[in-house]
This record gives structure tokens, sequence and C-alpha cells, in this order.
């Protein structure tokens, strides 16, 4: 299926957290994956569990600029959906037949692989901020995330200059560093 | 202080804030000096993943934050009940749990019945065990397998006798008694073959299909009494955790197995037998079950057909009363005595399997 340029437009707004089209991308989508994920066994909050993630798997892709979609979002985010949610039902042992209203799917094993590292580096950066604990994290948030400078640092935690506000950046940066590397595994 | 410094030149070159004169300066050091070098490759792997972090928490803050914006708008439904069509699906799902729960009642009365039934009628075996004969198939396999065999069979038999089935037995008096299963013995007759593969004619003694064992008696001039067995039969019954151990004949060379007592009864309660854990094969039937001491506790009988391992075993007070049962029809000459006293108790195991090797048998039915 030739994907329509309005398509295209869709996933550009994604790739820049548009909240406009993402509530469309919501609108349009949401609804087919919860009728699928509560007739397989499934509920409410496992439907929103799941379709969150397919868009941030599809996010993911549109990231890279090299991503061609070559069928719907539509049946991109089902068949996401599907096979995590029949991998998760695999996981909790209730697996049954899945239920489909055959609707169309593509095979998407390699960007949910692909899916799978990035979402494994984030939940070490998300515990090794935690584990780095205040201020250290809040002042690293702050410039690496909010991407604020060195002044409004000092002040707004409350350093007498941005040099002392530096030099307790660096220690908290080589701290997380240090917590980060230990688990994340470069050759892979 | 150095590294600090050092840290804050490549967060600049990183991001592009150097200009031209400083980037080519840098990199040039970072040229000469792989351990610099290797700091940059690494940070920019650092931040980039810092970047990647930052847009996916965004995103999916953003995704949150529409989601409940959309929930609130009444636009999606929280609802667990499918809303879109569906209804024969959505219908099973509301009384699934009603289904299940009736279905499980069914089935429990069922198996309440049927237990009652062999209970009843303990001897019925039905499909949920299997006896451990071989049949005739298997018998024929092994026949072709070993044509060196059938000629010695065929010069001690009369011609034209078809094998119906075979298992393992041993001998309970060196006179030559051997107990076996009873649905081992389905002809009119029998042969049976020690490990050295001679056979012997024998004929059926005793069968008591209520116990399903059976007595044999071998019948044959080429048989040498031995002076006495190395092993005794337990009277009393043993306990649950006991290491026991098998010799039998699932094919045609003895095979030897180890396991547990797990269960002071057997199937469904039945209080004729031992439940076992152990790995068992047809053609197991009839073998003898030891302990640690060398004692026969039981009889290799069945086995659960859908769960491995689980394999029942006729207590061994049974032998003894299959035993009184043949002295009292039997002109007081030739008793069965047992002996009582095992004197392999205190052997390794390999010495007790090589001592009791010579008294377990291959047991082979057939009919005329």
């Amino acid at each position: 299926m030739k994907v329509t340029s309005n398509e295209q437009a869709l996933l550009k707004g994604l790739a820049a957290n548009d909240s406009a089209i993402i509530e469309q991308l919501y609108q349009e989508n949401f609804s087919t994956i919860q009728a699928f994920i509560l007739a397989n066994n499934g509920s409410y909050d496992d439907a929103k569990d799941v379709f969150q993630e397919a868009m941030i798997t599809l996010y993911e892709k549109a990231q890279s600029g090299s991503f061609v979609l070559t069928c719907q979002i539509k049946t991109y985010v089902y068949s996401v959906c599907r096979r995590l949610w029949l991998k998760k039902l695999q996981q909790m042992g209730r697996f049954s037949h899945p239920v489909d209203n055959l609707e169309e799917t593509i095979s998407v094993d390699d960007d949910l692989e692909q899916h799978a590292k990035h979402d494994a580096a984030f939940a070490i950066m998300d515990r090794a901020l935690k584990s780095l604990g205040e201020p250290c994290k809040s002042l690293l948030e702050g410039y690496y995330l909010q991407k604020m400078d060195m002044q409004a640092l000092a002040s707004e935690f409350g350093y007498t200059n941005a040099d002392n506000a530096k030099n307790q950046k660096y220690k908290c940066l080589m701290r997380l560093k240090k917590l980060f590397f230990a688990q994340y595994n470069i050759g892979e | 202080m150095e590294d600090l410094i050092l840290l804050e030149t490549i967060e600049k070159y990183l991001s592009n804030q150097m200009d031209a004169q400083e980037k080519t300066a840098f990199e040039l050091v970072r040229k000469n000096t792989p351990e610099i070098d290797q700091m940059v490759v690494e940070h920019a792997m650092f931040l980039q993943q810092m970047d990647q972090y930052s847009a996916v928490k965004s995103i999916k803050q953003t995704l949150t934050q529409t989601h409940q914006n959309l929930l609130e708008r009444g636009e999606i439904s929280n609802s667990n009940e499918d809303s879109r069509g569906a209804q024969v699906i959505q219908l099973f799902h509301k009384y699934k749990r009603v289904a299940a729960i009736a279905a499980s009642v069914g089935g429990v009365i069922a198996l309440f019945i049927s237990g009652l039934a062999l209970y009843i009628s303990p001897v019925s075996h039905n499909s949920q065990i299997q006896q451990l004969s071989n049949d005739i198939a298997a018998i024929k396999k092994s026949q072709q397998y070993q044509g060196k065999l059938i000629n010695e069979v065929k010069s001690k038999l009369p011609a034209g006798v078809k094998f119906i089935s075979g298992g393992s037995g041993f001998l309970i008096d060196a006179k030559g008694f051997i107990v076996t299963n009873a649905h081992v013995i389905k002809g009119t007759g029998a042969i049976v073959v020690d490990n050295n593969g001679k056979e012997y004619v024998a004929q059926i003694a005793l069968i008591d299909q209520e116990k399903d064992l059976a007595i044999l008696k071998i019948d044959d001039a080429d048989y040498t009494s031995k002076k006495s067995l190395p092993y005794s039969i337990r009277k009393s019954t043993t306990d649950l955790g006991e290491e026991i151990f098998t010799l039998g004949y699932p094919r045609n060379e003895i095979v030897y197995g180890t396991g547990y007592l797990s269960a002071r009864s057997g199937y469904e309660g039945d209080s004729l037998s031992y439940q076992l854990q152990m790995s068992a094969n047809p053609g197991n039937s009839g073998a003898p079950v030891f302990d640690n001491a060398g004692e026969v506790i039981g009889v290799l009988s069945t086995r659960e057909a859908q769960l491995e391992g689980v394999v029942f075993a006729l207590k061994s007070n049974n032998i003894y009363k299959v035993v009184n049962d043949y002295n009292a029809s039997n002109e007081g000459s030739k008793d069965i005595k047992i002996s009582t006293r095992s004197n392999i108790s205190r052997m390794s195991r390999k010495k007790q399997i090589a001592t009791l090797e010579s008294c377990v048998y291959y047991v082979k039915s057939f009919d005329k």
C-alpha cells in the first residue's frame, strides 16, 4: 500500500513530539488496539501499556531520518501491538490462539528487537539517574535534558557562581557515567 | 581540575561550539592521543544516550498526557469491555468464569465417579494407566532384531506358536519359580530368557488377575537351580522417600533404573500398590523393585499415561499372598519357599547388580 504524504506528515509530527499529531494518532488507533487486547485476555491497562510502547517504537523509527514506512501507520501499530501482546501472553503462560479481526499485519520482529535494546538502555539510564540522588539528578537533568545554561543552574541550585555549579556538575556527571557504563555494554 | 577542563573541551567540541582554529587544534590532539580520542568517542556515545533518554522521556509524557486528555473528553474508553462489535466474543468473556466453574464442577464429578468405579473394580485398568508389558508388534520387532534368538526359541517350542506379550520377571525361589505380572502372561505358555540370552521353557503355575500377579515355574532340563537367592522379599510395607532401583527388560538387554518411593498408594488410591518416581517403559512390567539393601519391595506394573515418570508397583506382600495360595493348592512336595534374608545389603550397587542380574528374566508369553 502506498504511503500517502499525509502519513509521512504524521510521522514527522510524531518525531517532533507534536502533541496535536500524537493526539490524532491516538484517536485513530487506540480503540482498535484496545479491542484486540480485550479480545485476547487483556485489560484496559494492558491496552494502554502496549499501545504506548508501540508508539514509542514508531517514534524511535521516525526519529532516525532514514526510516521509510512501507505500510500504513495503522497496520504498523497494529502489528507491533499484536507482537508485543502475544509475547507478553506467552510470558504469562496464558497463551491461547490469537483472536484477530482479520487485520493486515507485517513482520516487525527486527524493529522490536531494536526497540528492546533502546528500552534496555532507557531503563539503565533511568536507574542510574535515580540512584544518583539529589541534587545531582536535578542538576544533570537541568543541564542535559532541559538544556539550561550554567548561570541559570547556579542560581536555581544556589551555587555562588557558575564555576561552582560547573564543578559540581562535573562530579555528578562522572558518577552518572560510572553508574551507566557499569551496566551498559558498549559492545552491544 | 585538569579532567574537568578536558571534559568541558570535549563537550564544547561535540556540541560544535568551537571556532575553526580551536577545532583544528583539538582534532590534532585527538589524533595524536588515543586516550583522548577514546574519551571523545565514549562521551559522544554517552551524550547520545542522554539525548535518547530525554527524547523518549518526553514522548512518554506526551503520550500519558494525550491519553489523559482523550479519556477526559470521552474519546477513548477505559472500560474493560469491548465496545466495538464482536458481541459473541464479549459474551464469552463475560461468562467465561461461570462457564469455567460449571465445567470444573462437571469435571470433578466425572473424576469422582470414575474414581469410584475404579475403586469398586481395582483391576479393570483404564486408559489412564499403561501396563508395561510389550505388545506383539514390539515383540515381533525384537524377534527380527535378534534372529539368532528366534532359532533357539523355535527349537524349544512347538512349531506355529505366536508371541503375544512380553515383560520382565524374577526368581522368588531358587528352584525356578518366577514372579511376574498377570498382564504379561496373556498366552497359554511362556519362555523365560536370562541375562545371557539363554532361554528356558516355563509353565504357568498360578495367575491371580485381581492382584495382577503370576507365578511361572521353569520346566526345562537345561535349568540348573541355584543354591539360594541373594535377596529377600519384604513382608512389611516400606515408606516414602525410600530410594529404589529396578532391573528389567524394556529391550532385549537388561536395563537398570533408579528412583524413589513417592506415595504409599497407587493409581487413584489403589492400596495394593506404591507410586514410584522413576522412568519405566513397556517391558518393565513384572520387574522387581529393590530398596538400597537389595530387598524386593514391589513388582513394577503400570505407569500413568499422561505423566512422565509416575510409575506404580505392586507391594511385595502381595507376593506372599499368591505364594500362599499356590502352596495351599499344591501337594506339599514342591512348595515355594521365599528367602527372608538378603545377603547383598552391604555390597556396592555395582556388585549388587552383578549378583541380581542372573535372577531377573525376560518373560515372553506365547499362544499356540
